[in-house]
């Protein structure tokens, strides 16, 4: 620590920080441009100067750039003499002296940090005559709008785009001041990452062009917190709707997960809420081909409450849950049901795994650690999965986990870590140890500083190998080959050596002995690690949808109530059963053949979905769902994380309700006319559902992990001041007039009886717990960067909380050499070489188009490459498949084809299959790993 | 001649190089030996005590510099030596001198230096329009690596050096000691921050001394004959001799070799040989197109970087570029913001932005559309892009010429605004 005095004020502030990091993170006001909390210090921009003072004498000072500068003890400084407002003052004239001031019709008006370092500057006066710079603007893709002329050179896009995000086609081009930002011609940005330009460009380059296509400011934006239900990871969101449609996505700082950046995945993925394919209105099917359109909401409902009532009284009611929807709504229908008959909609290798990973998760030795832990690990050892199309946020994390190396070697030669290009310029490519193990290769591989491709099973192997290094009490591996020892070898020293190694595997593979293999590693890094004290070793696993843990926790320790389950009862049972399905394309879960069977065999099917797919088209009703900007609940993520969203409009279709309550409604139907009698009580507790409040205390009745369910997020009745959390913006415009096309008297707001957030913009907007903190406003900061006035400390925690709840604490040291002896696991089979033709297929993630819901944003499916089959030109020659030819895999009933790419990167004797959306839908890559022929 | 001259003793009149054979019949390579028979720690000391101060315009003592080099076991591999031979300061064209005439001299100066520091590689980045340097400098490292005198075990002994000649794209600020590691590592030509200094993370993050080609030439003789001698060239306040040069409507332009201290008015008057007929001076740059003017007035001050310093300039590189009472001062600041503007590397904003901005303003001065309020707004300017207020030394060095010219030449600069333009070519035109 240190103490700085500015302006006359003493503050304690951590010495190892630079003084514009320091005054901002005091919360005082000091403009910038090109530092960035996470990229750090360049000294480009000039706009962060201050005075300060050698010593208690010296009244001249010493102007220089408070980015650059580090914090002393008893440092004296001026933000506000006058000779250095005066030079931010002109700083701020230069600046704009090429920008084309179209404020007006600029889309990042009203969240322009430029407009606001502008003002804080107190610039007014345009003294420059000349003519303006113009530039040409670049197409860069479906996602980013180029507009060069408003570029104010902070460099602060290439930074982070290349240097941060290990992109390769953006970069700063000419020279003086022609430079230029852009790719080297027209095309789409190709990184995953490239929509945080829009956040990281202070001024209207780069804006988002999904949001264009119906343009608002963000004060006419209304927001709610939110989670990205992409992927297991669970960043923090802040959607932005007007007139009933999200129009764009933001960032939510969340400093234990995704921090300052999100996936294009995550951003630009939300249209499937729009979409006009989406399921307004109940349907009743009266017979094979009389459908009764629209019928109304209660009469649905009614509806159902017969059919399960009729279904329950014979034993032959089920239901099917999603691990994308809320452990709320999967509570309540598990409820509805009754735990017996609900299953997780899962085949029974995936379910198993996650019963695996979540016991896994809770054994003594093991600590799943956060994003920002696996950002500061000095080795990181990858098993199988392919981060940045499974997690892709995650692969952001192992990028900078790379660079601690550099920091390392900073801190020796005394270079503060925030010099960002001084950091970069001493270690060059020096990195930490990344290696990998995967299928197919990954985009981590380039930085990798070991890369291995081999078949799930060889890739456990080689995993099991490590932990027997690491230690003996773990179980040899037979039969592997000398190089493959040596590698072990040489993997299991460097998570030795290395202070904060981590281990990251997942569900990608599809395999349990990967998941095993990665467990193996963990703890036996544990027990060499150990020397009386145990600290756990961090194990990171990727999981294959957002709540798919809080799912595994609804029923934890059931290895059994998965979908085949279900099936199996069905088909034992024809025509007996009722299946009430919740959001779940059966179709991409099972053997299609096996799917059609089970809808066959069923008495009735009840489907409540958000978009029409091959299972909404098998239910005899259908009931409308929300999507989870429309809706609250609570996702658990992959490190265990229980997160609230919070619905961030009220939707006025009366057939649309939250999709827990519409569970209730249907157990208070089932219960009310006078058949309550001999119901379990559980079922009429749900049925006495009101709120939201009292569902989440039926669920923390369930005490063990759900004990504290009602800590992840405040409760409905949390006030600041008297007030609840405004939804909109202080500006929020033509609130009154938007619907007064319909009617001119204005409309009452919608009530939201569910949480402490009001759809309005009453209400102070300050000392909001982070869990309930809608997006990011300050005074004179409109932009994002008023994220600084929210935190303890730049880069810190949020002043109102980290959002969420941990819900795996990480045991206590126990004695681990009790605890894992007889724990572990045991070693598979070598996969052996492909024969007469057959060959092994397996499953890659996709980023853009593997998602089925974010997958049916245009934005995203125009990125999305062309699904091909990868093979290794040597596995190829070997079976006799020429490059670019269609080949045909079949597997069962499944017949696949696609196009054929060489790609020497996919392990031998492998062929990968692409799992986007479509293709998944022809060979659902729960079938996969698995021999298939290929012709 | 009262002095030596040993920079330039052994370079013929004819503009011929200088042959090995020729240089090592004229002592050639025997600072080097001399060097290898010492502890490179001494050779550090004596550079240190000889006052050998940097030739490349900052004029920071050269041993001092290297003494920052982390030495000894366990530090970073490979060190590097970089000779600057960028020279694309405006005037300047003594290191050309230098190395077209007599590349030996330079490479026996690198093998030295890289010897003190104990580096492994050795750079020669060259300004890339020096064709006629670059082969014969390569030339000269040929032979030089034919006779042991680069490469392993140089004159039998056990250092080793490689040393590469790279030629450079073109740009002025590849000539500022960081931006030109940057553009050696095949970046962008930015300059970094300082700290960290090159010694300690230079090219590829690796240790690296940065030395102007005059620099380097100095250290063989001061490695034969002592940092004494050395001393006793200067006659002022600084050690050796320099090279001095003058640009501008003078009578006899040129580059010659004199004691440090020698004052202006000598190499102005005695060796320039004054003005053209019919013409005044009106002012200098004493030491290139980055340095402030000086006037009639300063003609006795000696060339040492202490008194240049103190009469409101630098001495730079050591080259003046004079300005006569006929050519529009005004003129002649826009040309030069106008090459700084279009040499602006593009990093920062004072600079990138600012020198436009300038370059504007003049010009408006120049077509009659300025305006009696633009001196306040470019004298604003010139304080605005002074040293420490940008990233590199550019912007500050580019802002000196005008700077001055606002002081010395204020008149003018108003006769510009009062009488719509320039007053130089008005008249001109008047004459005929
Ligand atoms: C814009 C700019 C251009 C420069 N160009 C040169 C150059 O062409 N040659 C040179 O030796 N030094 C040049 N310098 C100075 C170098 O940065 C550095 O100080 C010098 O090479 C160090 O060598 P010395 O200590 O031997 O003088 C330049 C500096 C700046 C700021
Ligand atoms: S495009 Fe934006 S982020 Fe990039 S340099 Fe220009 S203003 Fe900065
Ligand atoms: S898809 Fe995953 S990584 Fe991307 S924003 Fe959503 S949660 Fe984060
Ligand atoms: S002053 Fe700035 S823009 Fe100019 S050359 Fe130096 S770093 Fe580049
Ligand atoms: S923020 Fe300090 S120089 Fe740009």
């Amino acid at each position: 620590m240190a103490t700085i005095e500015v302006d006359g004020t003493s503050y304690e502030v951590d010495g190892d920080r630079n003084l514009l990091d320091a005054c901002l993170g005091l919360g005082l006001d000091l403009p910038y441009f090109c530092w960035h909390p996470t990229l750090g210090s360049v000294g480009s921009c000039r706009q962060c100067a201050v005075r300060v003072y050698a010593n208690a004498e010296d009244t001249r000072g010493r102007l220089v750039m408070s980015c650059m500068t580090p914090v002393t003890d008893g440092q004296r400084l001026s933000i506000r003499d006058p000779e250095s407002q005066a030079f931010r003052d002109k700083s701020i004239e230069v600046t704009m002296a090429n920008h084309p001031h179209d404020c007006p019709v600029c889309e990042e008006g009203g969240e322009c940090h430029l407009q606001d370092m502008t003002i804080m500057s107190r610039h007014t006066e345009r003294r420059y005559r000349g003519l303006k710079k113009t530039y040409t603007n670049q197409y860069l893709g479906p996602c980013i709008s180029h507009e060069m002329n408003r570029c104010i050179a902070c460099y602060r896009c290439v930074r982070f785009y290349n240097d941060y995000a290990g992109g390769k086609d953006l970069a700063v081009l000419a020279s003086k001041e022609n430079v230029y930002f852009g790719r080297h011609e027209d095309g789409c940005l190709e990184s995953g990452f490239s929509g945080n330009l829009v956040e990281v460009c202070p001024t209207g380059v780069f804006t988002d062009k999904t949001l264009s296509r119906s343009y608002n400011r963000k004060w006419d934006l209304q927001s709610a917190p939110s989670i990205c239900s992409s992927c297991s990871l669970g960043c923090n969101i802040s959607p932005g709707e007007r007139q009933g449609r999200i129009k764009r996505i933001v960032n939510r700082y969340h400093h234990d997960i995704n921090g300052y950046f999100i996936c294009d995945r995550g951003r630009f993925g939300y249209d499937y809420t729009n979409a006009d394919q989406r399921i307004q209105h109940c349907s009743i099917r009266q017979s094979a081909d009389v459908t009764e359109e629209a019928p109304d909401y209660r009469d649905a409902i009614n509806a159902i409450a017969v059919e399960l009532a009729g279904a329950a009284t014979g034993g032959n009611l089920i239901a099917i849950g999603s691990d994308r929807l809320s452990v709320e709504a999967n509570f309540a229908l598990q409820t509805l049901v009754d735990e017996d008959n609900f299953y997780s909609g899962m085949d029974p290798v995936q379910h198993q795994l996650l019963q695996s990973v979540l016991g896994i998760y809770r054994r003594p030795g093991i600590h799943a650690p956060t994003l920002r832990e696996i950002e500061s690990a000095d080795a990181v050892l990858i098993l199988g999965e392919d981060l940045v199309n499974s997690a892709p946020r995650m692969a952001l994390s192992v990028r900078q986990a790379t660079r601690n190396l550099s920091f390392e070697l900073a801190r020796k030669s005394q270079i503060p870590l925030w010099q960002d290009t001084s950091v970069r310029n001493l270690a060059q490519d020096r990195r930490s140890p990344l290696m990998i193990l995967s299928v197919a290769g990954t985009d981590l591989d380039a930085i990798a500083s070991l890369r291995l491709s081999a078949a799930a099973d060889d890739i456990a192997r080689l995993g099991f190998a490590v932990a027997r290094c690491l230690s003996d009490r773990a179980p040899a591996v037979p039969n592997l080959s000398p190089d493959l020892e040596s590698t072990a070898a040489g993997i299991a020293d460097c998570l030795l050596r290395a202070k904060n190694p981590v281990i990251i595997s997942g569900t990608s593979c599809n395999t349990p002995s990967v998941v095993e293999s990665a467990a193996q590693v963990a703890m036996a890094l544990s027990l060499a690690k150990s020397n009386g004290q145990i600290r756990p070793s961090w194990l990171s696993y990727v999981l294959p949808a957002a709540n798919s843990l809080g799912l595994a926790m609804l029923q934890e320790g059931n290895d059994d109530n998965h979908l085949e389950r279900a099936m199996q009862r069905v088909l034992a049972n024809p025509g007996q059963c009722t299946a009430l399905i919740l959001q779940n394309d059966l179709y991409a879960r099972a053997e299609p053949s096996r799917v059609d069977a089970f809808f066959g065999n069923l008495k009735s099917c009840i489907v409540l979905d958000q978009q029409p797919n091959r299972t909404t088209d098998r239910a005899n009703i259908l009931v409308p769902t929300q999507t989870d900007f429309e809706t609250e609940g609570t996702l658990v993520n992959n490190e265990g994380r229980a997160q609230r969203y919070f619905e961030v409009f009220a939707t006025d279709n009366p057939s649309l309700r939250d999709n827990w309550k519409t569970i209730a409604n249907m157990a208070k139907a089932w219960v009310n006319p006078g058949t309550g009698q001999g119901l379990p009580e559980s079922l009429l507790a749900l049925a006495r559902c009101e709120n939201f409040d009292d569902l989440i205390a039926l669920l923390k009745n369930r005490g063990g992990l759900f004990g504290h369910w009602d800590r992840a997020a405040p409760n409905a009745a949390f006030r600041i001041a008297g007030l609840k959390i405004p939804r909109m913006p202080h500006r929020y415009s033509g609130r009154t007039s938007l619907r007064a096309n319909i009617r001119v008297a204005e409309a009452k707001q919608p009530e939201d009886r569910d949480s402490p957030l009001g759809f309005t913009m009453e209400g102070a907007p300050i000392n909001i717990p982070g869990a309930l903190t809608p997006g990011f406003w300050s005074p004179g900061w409109n932009s994002g960067e008023s994220l600084n006035k929210f935190q303890d400390e730049i880069n810190g925690h949020l002043k109102g909380g980290d959002p969420g709840l941990r819900l795996l604490q990480s045991p206590a040291a126990t004695d681990m050499s009790a605890a894992t002896s007889s724990d572990w696991f045991s070693v598979p089979a070598a996969t052996p070489t492909a024969a007469n033709g057959r060959l092994l297929a397996v499953s890659l993630p996709r980023l853009f188009d593997g998602e089925v819901l974010s997958a049916l944003s245009p934005a995203l499916a125009q990125r999305a490459e062309l699904p091909q089959l990868e093979i290794h030109p040597e596995t190829a020659a070997a079976v006799g498949l020429v490059e670019g030819h269609i080949a045909t895999i079949r597997l069962e009933s499944c017949q696949l084809k696609l196009p054929l790419r060489f790609n020497p990167r996919v392990a031998s004797g492998l062929v990968a299959v692409p799992a986007d959306v479509k293709t998944a839908g022809i060979l659902p890559p729960v079938l996969l790993p698995a021999a298939v022929t290929i012709e | 001649m009262d002095f030596e001259t040993p920079l330039t003793a052994r370079i013929k009149a004819n503009g011929e190089v200088t042959t090995l054979a020729e240089y090592r019949d004229a002592a050639g390579y025997q600072g080097l030996e001399i060097a290898l028979s010492m502890e490179s720690t001494a050779v550090i000391d004596l550079v240190k005590e000889s006052n050998l101060r940097g030739r490349g315009g900052a004029g920071f003592s050269a041993g001092l510099k290297w003494s920052f080099v982390p030495r000894g076991e366990g530090t970073a591999r490979p060190k590097y030596l970089i000779c600057n031979a960028d020279e694309m300061e405006p005037g300047t064209f003594k290191d050309r001198w230098l190395m077209e005439c007599d590349p030996h001299q330079l490479i026996e100066g690198m093998v030295i230096a890289a010897y003190a520091i104990e580096a492994d590689i050795a750079y020669l980045f060259l300004r890339a329009d020096y064709e006629v340097a670059a082969e014969r400098l390569q030339q000269a490292i040929d032979d030089a690596y034919q006779e042991g005198l680069l490469g392993d075990n140089i004159c039998g002994g056990s250092y080793s050096l490689q040393l590469y000649l790279h030629t450079s794209a073109g740009r002025y600020i590849c000539g500022e000691e960081t931006a030109l590691i940057s553009s050696l590592e095949g970046k962008r030509a930015v300059p970094r921050a300082k700290p960290p200094f090159p010694q300690v993370s230079g090219l590829f993050g690796k240790p690296t001394v940065v030395n102007n080609v005059e620099t380097l030439c100095n250290l063989p003789h001061i490695l034969r004959n002592g940092a004494d001698w050395f001393k006793s060239l200067g006659r002022g306040e600084d050690a050796g001799t320099k090279l001095f040069g003058v640009s501008g409507r003078v009578k006899n332009p040129g580059c010659w070799e004199m004691p440090m201290g020698t004052t202006i008015r000598e190499i102005l008057e005695g060796y320039a040989g004054g003005m053209q007929d019919g013409l005044k001076l009106k002012g200098f740059l004493p030491g290139g197109g980055s340095t402030d003017f000086l006037t009639e007035e300063h003609l006795d001050l000696p060339m040492d970087y202490g008194a240049i310093g103190k009469a409101g300039s630098r001495m730079g590189t050591g080259t003046m570029i004079v300005l006569d009472d006929q050519t529009c001062p005004v003129g002649m600041v826009l040309n030069l913001i106008q090459f700084f503007a279009q040499e602006s590397c593009g990093w920062c904003t004072p600079c990138r932005n600012g020198l436009p901005f300038l370059r504007q303003l003049l010009e408006d001065l120049e077509y009659g559309k300025g305006r009696p309020e633009d001196l306040e707004t470019m004298a604003d300017y010139c304080r605005y892009l002074g040293p420490g207020n940008t990233f590199c030394a550019l912007a500050p060095g580019a802002a000196e010429p005008l700077q001055s010219a606002l002081k010395y030449f204020r008149r003018d600069f108003e006769e510009h605004v009062n009488q719509g333009g320039c007053t130089y070519r008005q008249q001109a035109k008047a004459n005929g």
